[in-house]
Formats: structure tokens, C-alpha cells, sequence
């Protein structure tokens, strides 16, 4: 946008007291901020989703229940996927920040194949649920199950999508100024989809295991 | 497997007369609409000036065309609800059947909630706040584009129910088990999930633009305490969107699963619980509420400090009770259904934060009435919407604060008090709202002034219709009829609903009156034409030309205060300051069929979803994913508008503009 000023002899006395009155904020600082703003909505989605699964956790309507069911050694191993991606995901911020095409999309390919390393696992998880008869369809428990872990899941498969998309882009449009501005949200999004996956593995997985 | 999923020729209902003749009528005046529009040549203006349009108030305009067309729909229904209970008492059956009946009353509250409230607001607010915060555009444009699309696209899927299929026969809030799809198994509860799961994807899509809007982008020295008042309740209004929306995805998401892939949620088996449904759907329903009712409130804050020739009383208090409406809201879901039987503890502390809630109301009702003492007021159309709002609104919130008392509403809970109370509340409150800010803005927006005296005709039809339509609701309420009664037994309700429908029947020469205000407005243009500032208004909306410019303002005002375009006006010297401005190139964001592509996507894969038509809705999804992609990659964002150009357009509105 462009900030065009009014030139008005009173306003050059008056001191800018505060931030709120500098104007439209650039746009790198709106996107960004715009981007919070839809994560947190994201959050409370999966907020009404956790509720949901609080309230039915214990309704196993006779089937299995968490501890039956969680293994705990690949879920580590998903947690583990997951927060290192998250690492090399900042590595990449770095990268664009110093304008390193090479190292861009080294750290990309690690993140995106750590990513995709903890998708294959928590796809087996649910396929080894499914054939021993505790799908979805089982439980209203199973039910909440399926819906939040594969929520968050599908989460990453769309920013393994999104990744892809931009490292395109990338390639084509080098580091433009919107290029650097959606790369930014990226690596917002994929930070904010840990902070999901810490309170999915303490709530779903670590009080599963214990009750 | 068939490659139309569901779908087949039994799904139109060809036996029913009242719908084949009402979709037939939509049909032909849909076709009769493009006929007229192709042939006098009109798609490419509308593609190009329009449809593609970023532009905010382009936008906002066509939101409200759209509610507009859906209060016709909504109001087709409640209509034939009140023409239906004034008939079918004792032995009679009227001429609804059950089946129709419950589909028209469902029809008639999602319509009306979602699809006229909802735009209407959203369009007021996408025109005005921009505008407002002496800036040229929302955040982000594009997808201010897409959420109208989106909106769109859930309009058309609900009234494609209408011949293709059935509607929901739940209610407006579909309620399981009865949504489930054990005791509806039709594809009326689907096409209800899926046209408010998109729409409401665009309804979050524009409440995140809002709050970027309106946090980030405001003209430089306007801060918070600078902002108007209707910029404030839109900052409320789009908070609760965003902190509200997710829920209800995240609700419908669940009843989608149940009812497609067997999941057991909300279900009878599999040990589902039902009222959680309940729950969830109101953690949103009770903020929705205030989304719709804040902005209104705004409304009636510019339009009574502009006619009372007065700053706004008590600004400071008017932000401080928005707010704590904004959070409040979120502290009182429970009382929809103090009947689930939480117990006396819960019950207690939703009934009492439900009459806090009362309190900054109350607080904004004085503030009003005291900017209106010893103030000249002028009796235009929009302060007469509002005063009619001051009273109705009043007497629907004293209904309210009677119902959070939890015994009370033991009594009341399902029945026609209820629905008194909350049309009291949304006709009092948002509709009079809307009604008064489209008869305010009405000039800006177009360059002419609507007419006074079919105004007056609409406002007076409408205020006097409401009260025979609804006060009877509230005695029917206390003599034990229950919502939703296809036919009933007892005769003694029989005088109260015909005076009931004879009420609607008033309303409806208001909406005609409305209708006939906008030709009579249209054809005599010339007479009401307006400059800049038609009412001598205090905010920056009116410090630029009627219509504004694609770029709203040559050079950004600069805010030193409250009331910006007042103070400026009373200081007088901005006059000569006119003459030796100098004008720079101004970008403004490029057109994007983007909104437009993806809401035909979007209608394809629900429609497709809505009847199992698998292959049709993946590629669907490909085509939103395809649409998205081209927009990432296009090359050009923006369109340079050269400064002879805007010098060009000061030039001619300079005389019209006074500062």
C-alpha cells in the first residue's frame, strides 16, 4: 500500500506518541500478523476438537481404550520427527534470511522428509488400529481419537503440500518480497503445528497411557 | 457404482405444487436476469467492474445485494409459517404437510442467520470500515474477494435444495440425534452441513481480514482511542468471528463424520453423547449473536451522533462495554439449555453472567439517549430506525434477562416466548441496525440519497408490523405453545397467531415499501443526487467523494482526533491547504477472478459431497488447489494508478469535497 501523507505544518510539531498512530504498518508486518491471527483461529478449532475428545475419552462403549492401544516407542519417535523438523524448518528461516538458495533447499527436503517420516508413522499407527478392529467406528472414543491425531495430520500434510508449493516457487521467483512473506507463514504454521502435537501427545498419549 | 452418486430424477420433487411453482419462479427469473444481462451486453462490465473486483467496496456492495435477495427467501418462509398456524387449528391440517413444514421453518432460520444477517453485516462493514480507518483497501483484498465467493457459494447450494432434493427438516441448529443420520437419512441435513461449513470458511476468512484491517492498517495519527465507534464494534464483531467460527467447523466437521464415515460422536450407539452437539454448536451460537448485534449497535452510534449534531456521549464507556460484550459473550452458552439438567451450581452461574451481560448494554442504551439530550435532531430515516431500535430493543432484552432466570426458563424453554424474545432482539436490534446503516451509507455508496418519504412508509410498516407479528408470540409463549407446531389442538390460540400472520403481512408492505424506496431512488437519481458529505457527518467516510474512488483517499488523512472530519470541518482551513497539494501514483491491489473460480469449485464438490458423488468432488478439491496455485504464481499484484489521474479526479470533486 502505498502511505501518502497529507504535508501539514501542524503535524511536523506533533511527536508520534505512539505506535498505533504511525499509520498502515508495511506489509510484511499485516501478513504476518494477519497469519497469527488465522493460526489462532486454527487453535481453537482444535480446541472444540480437544474438548470433544476430553468428554468422550473414556466412553470405549466396551472396545479398547488408550493403553490398550498407544504404542508409546512410535509415538516417540513421531514426537521426535516432528520437533526436529521444526529445528531444521528455523535452519531454513536462516537460510532465506542470509538469501542461501543451497541451504534453503536442503533445509526444506530435511524438513519436509522428517515431516513426511512422521506422517508414514502415524499412518501405520492408524492402519494397525483399523485392522484390529478399533477404527473409528468403533468408539465414540475412537471416534475423538481419529478426528483429532488425524486432524493435526492432515495439518501436515498440507504444509508438506504448502512447502513443496513454495520451494516452486523458489525456483521460479527467486526471493521476492511475497516469495520471503508466504515462506514466513510457513514456517509460523509449521512451528504452531508442535505446539498442537506437545499438547496432543500429553493429552491423548501420556494421560492415555496413565488412566 | 453410479456415477451420480444419490442423485436421480426422483430427487425433484415433481408432486409437490408449492415448491415445483416456487422454483420454477426462481428458475425463470434467474434465466430471465441473464437473459437480460447478456443481451444488453452487461458480462463483461460486470465481470470486469464487479465480479473480479477486489475492491472493498465493491465487496461490501454485493454482500448486501445477496442478503437482500436471501430476506426475500427467508421472509417467502416466514410468511407461509404464520399463513400455515393461523389456518391449521382444531381438525385442520393447513396446506403444509409435516414434511414441508419442518423444511420451511429450518429453511427460514438458516436463511435469515446465515444468509441475510450475516452478509448484511459483513457487507456494511467491508464497505464502511475501510472507509472509516482513512485507508484504501482491507488487508488482504484477494481473499476478501474469495470469502464473498465462499458466502456465495453456501447461498447457492441452500436454495438449490430447494428443487433438487429436500432441506434440513430439523430446525436451524440440527440437533442430534434427530441430524444423525439414523433418523434423517435424506440429504437435508447435508445440504444444511455443507452449505454453512463452506460459507462459514468465508466467514473466517473475513474476520481475520478485520481484525488485520483494523489493527494494522488505519490512517497514520488515528489510534485506538480515534476510531470511530462502528470501527470498534466491527473490531469486536470480527474477534468473535474468528474465536467463534472454529467451533462451529470443528461441531459440523464431527456431525459430517458421523454421518459419513459412521463415526460415533454425537450418535445413540457407540456410547456418542448428543448433548455435547449442544454444547459445542452454542459455544458459537451465543457469540454469533453478538457478531450480528455489535455492528448494529455501531450503526446506531454514528447515525445518532450524526442527526444529533453531538460527539457520541461517553465514547470511552461505548468502547469499554463493546469489549466486555466481546469477552462476556463467550460466559453465558449454557443458558440455550439450562433444560439439559447441569444442575442448580451451573445453571445458577450462567443465569447470572447472562444478566451481566445486560449491563454494558444498558450502559450503551444511555450513552445513546443521552446523545440525543439537548442535541438538534434531525428526523431522517436512519435516527427513526434507530429510536424504533432504542424501544424494541429494550423491551427484547428485558425478555431476556426474564429468561436467564433458570426456573423461569424451565417454563419458557421451546416455546413461542422464546422465539418472540429472539426476534425482539434480532428484528429490534440488527435488522432495525442494518436498515438504518443502508439508508445512511446508501448515499456514499452510490452518489444519491434514498427517498425520505418511502422510507418513513418501509420504517413505520416494519416497526408497527413487528410489534402485531411478535408481542402475540410472547402471550401464545405463556399459554404453553411450543415452537415449531405444523398444526395444533387448542383453539384458544387460534385469534393470536391470525393476528400473528396479519403482523407479517404488515412487514411485507414494508418490505415492498423498501423495494419501491429503491426504484423511486433510482428513477429520480438526478434530484437526490449528493457531494461528499450529504448529512454533515463527523467521520472520514465522508471526507471523500460519493462514490468514493477506487483509491478511497489521494492522500491519507491525517487524524488528530475523535470525530476526525468534524473537528476538521470546524477548524476551516482546510481550504486553502487544497490548492497546492501534490498528488503521487497510488498502487491499488489488481482484479482477481480467484473469488470467483473458487466458489464455482467450491459449489461443485459440495454439491457433489451433498450426493455422494465421489469422482465430482475430488475434482473439485483440484480445482479450489489448481485456482490457488495460479494465484500464487501470478506476477502482478498491483495496478498503478498515475497521479494526473487522481489530480484529474480532485479536480472535479473538489468543490465537493470540503476538506
Amino acid at each position: 500500500m502505498n502511505v501518502a501523507v497529507a504535508v501539514d505544518d501542524e503535524v511536523r510539531y506533533e511527536a508520534r506518541t505512539s505506535a498505533s498512530e504511525a499509520g498502515p504498518a508495511a506489509k510484511r508486518v499485516v501478513v504476518g500478523y494477519g497469519f497469527w491471527i488465522f493460526l489462532l483461529s486454527d487453535i481453537i478449532m482444535f480446541a472444540a476438537i480437544f474438548a470433544a475428545y476430553a468428554v468422550l475419552s473414556h466412553a470405549t462403549a466396551g472396545g479398547p481404550g488408550g493403553a490398550q492401544l498407544f504404542n508409546q516407542r512410535s509415538v516417540a519417535i513421531e514426537t521426535a520427527c516432528l520437533l526436529a523438523s521444526s529445528y531444521t524448518c528455523g535452519l531454513m528461516s536462516i537460510a532465506i534470511d542470509s538469501r542461501r538458495y543451497a541451504a534453503t533447499y536442503l533445509f526444506a527436503l530435511v524438513t519436509f522428509v522428517l515431516g513426511a517420516a512422521f506422517l508414514a508413522l502415524e499412518l501405520r499407527e492408524f492402519a494397525g488400529m483399523i485392522a484390529i478392529g478399533a477404527g473409528p467406528q468403533r468408539s465414540a472414543f475412537l471416534s475423538a481419537f481419529f478426528t483429532l491425531v488425524g486432524c493435526h495430520g492432515m495439518h501436515v500434510t498440507a504444509g508438506l503440500v504448502w512447502l513443496a508449493v513454495m520451494m516452486a516457487q523458489v525456483a521460479i521467483k527467486g526471493f521476492h518480497a511475497t516469495v520471503e512473506r508466504r515462506l514466513l507463514c510457513f514456517s509460523l504454521f509449521w512451528h504452531a503445528l508442535d505446539i498442537v502435537w506437545v499438547w496432543l501427545f500429553t493429552v491423548v498419549y501420556l494421560m492415555g497411557v496413565l488412566s | 457404482m453410479n456415477l451420480l452418486g444419490r442423485l436421480d430424477w426422483s430427487a425433484i420433487p415433481f408432486d409437490q405444487p408449492i415448491i415445483m411453482g416456487a422454483s420454477g419462479g426462481v428458475v425463470l427469473v434467474i434465466v430471465a436476469v441473464l437473459s437480460w444481462v447478456t443481451l444488453k451486453g452487461y458480462v463483461p462490465y460486470l465481470w470486469r467492474e464487479w465480479i473480479t473486483s477486489v475492491d472493498h467496496k465493491r465487496i461490501g456492495i454485493m454482500y448486501i445485494i445477496l442478503a437482500l435477495i436471501m430476506l426475500l427467501r427467508g421472509f417467502a418462509d416466514a410468511i407461509m409459517m404464520r399463513a400455515q398456524q393461523a389456518v391449521a387449528a382444531g381438525g385442520a391440517q393447513g396446506y403444509l404437510p409435516p414434511e414441508h413444514f419442518d423444511q420451511i421453518f429450518s429453511a427460514h432460520g438458516t436463511i435469515m442467520i446465515f444468509f441475510m444477517a450475516m452478509p448484511f453485516v459483513i457487507g456494511m462493514m467491508n464497505f464502511v470500515v475501510p472507509l472509516q480507518l482513512g485507508v484504501r483497501d482491507m488487508a488482504f483484498p484477494t481473499l476478501n474477494s474469495v470469502a464473498l465467493g465462499l458466502t456465495a457459494s453456501g447461498i447457492l447450494l441452500i436454495n438449490i435444495s430447494l428443487a433438487v432434493g429436500e432441506f434440513a427438516k430439523t430446525g436451524w441448529v440440527a440437533y442430534p440425534p434427530l441430524s444423525e443420520l439414523q433418523y434423517s437419512p435424506g440429504v437435508g441435513v447435508d445440504y444444511y452441513l455443507w452449505s454453512l461449513q463452506i460459507s462459514g470458511v468465508g466467514t473466517l476468512m473475513t474476520g481475520i481480514n478485520f481484525v488485520a484491517t483494523i489493527l494494522k492498517t488505519r490512517a497514520p495519527g488515528m489510534s485506538y482511542m480515534r476510531m470511530p465507534v462502528f470501527c470498534w464494534t466491527s473490531l469486536a464483531a470480527n474477534l468473535l468471528i474468528v474465536a467463534a467460527f472454529p467451533v462451529l467447523t470443528a461441531t459440523l466437521a464431527m456431525l459430517l463424520l458421523d454421518r459419513y464415515l459412521g463415526f460415533h460422536f454425537f450418535t445413540t450407539d457407540g456410547q456418542g453423547n448428543a448433548m455435547m452437539y449442544v454444547n459445542l454448536f452454542w459455544v458459537w451460537g451465543h457469540p454469533e449473536v453478538y457478531i450480528l448485534v455489535l455492528p448494529a449497535f455501531g450503526i446506531f452510534s454514528e447515525v445518532v451522533s450524526t442527526f444529533s449534531g453531538k460527539p457520541l456521549f461517553g465514547y470511552r464507556s461505548m468502547v469499554a462495554a463493546t469489549m466486555s460484550i466481546c469477552v462476556l459473550s463467550f460466559f453465558v452458552w449454557l443458558h440455550h439449555f439450562f433444560t439439559m439438567g447441569a444442575g442448580a451450581n451451573v445453571n445458577g452461574f450462567f443465569g447470572v453472567m447472562t444478566m451481566i451481560i445486560a449491563v454494558p448494554t444498558g450502559v450503551k442504551v444511555f450513552n445513546w439517549l443521552f446523545t440525543m439530550y439537548g442535541g438538534r435532531i434531525r428526523f431522517t430515516v436512519p435516527i427513526l430506525w434507530s429510536i424504533g431500535f432504542m424501544v424494541t430493543f429494550v423491551i427484547g432484552g428485558m425478555t431476556g434477562v426474564l429468561m436467564a432466570v433458570p426456573p423461569a426458563d424451565f417454563q419458557l424453554h421451546n416455546s413461542l416466548f422464546l422465539i418472540a424474545h429472539f426476534h425482539n432482539v434480532i428484528i429490534g436490534g440488527t435488522v432495525f441496525g442494518l436498515m438504518a446503516g443502508y439508508n445512511y451509507w446508501f448515499p456514499k455508496a452510490f452518489g444519491f440519497k434514498l427517498d425520505e418519504r418511502w422510507g418513513r412508509v418501509s420504517f413505520w410498516c416494519w416497526l408497527i408490523g413487528f410489534y402485531v407479528a411478535f408481542m402475540p408470540l410472547y402471550a401464545l409463549g405463556l399459554m404453553g405453545m411450543t415452537r415449531r407446531m405444523q398444526h395444533y389442538d387448542v383453539a384458544s390460540w387460534q385469534p393470536w397467531l391470525v393476528v400473528a400472520a396479519i403482523g407479517a403481512v404488515i412487514i411485507l408492505v414494508g418490505i415492498v415499501s423498501q423495494v419501491i424506496q429503491l426504484v423511486v431512488s433510482i428513477r429520480n437519481r438526478e434530484q437526490l443526487k449528493v457531494t461528499a458529505d450529504p448529512w454533515n457527518g463527523r467521520t472520514l467516510e465522508w471526507a471523500t467523494a460519493s462514490p468514493p474512488p477506487a483509491w478511497n483517499f489521494a492522500v491519507l488523512p491525517q487524524v488528530r482526533d475523535l470525530d476526525a472530519l468534524w473537528n476538521r470541518k470546524q477548524r476551516e482551513r482546510t481550504a486553502q491547504s487544497m490548492k497546492d497539494r501534490k498528488f503521487e501514483s497510488i498502487d491499488i491491489p489488481k482484479n482477481s477472478a480467484t473469488g470467483f473460480i473458487t466458489a464455482f469449485f467450491a459449489v461443485v464438490t459440495g454439491f457433489a459431497m451433498i450426493w455422494h458423488i465421489w469422482w465430482m468432488a475430488g475434482a473439485g478439491v483440484i480445482g479450489i488447489f489448481l485456482t490457488m496455485l495460479a494465484f500464487a504464481f501470478r506476477d502482478e499484484e498491483e495496478i498503478e494508478i498515475p497521479a494526473d489521474q487522481i489530480a484529474r479526479f480532485e479536480q472535479v470533486h473538489q468543490a465537493e469535497i470540503a476538506v
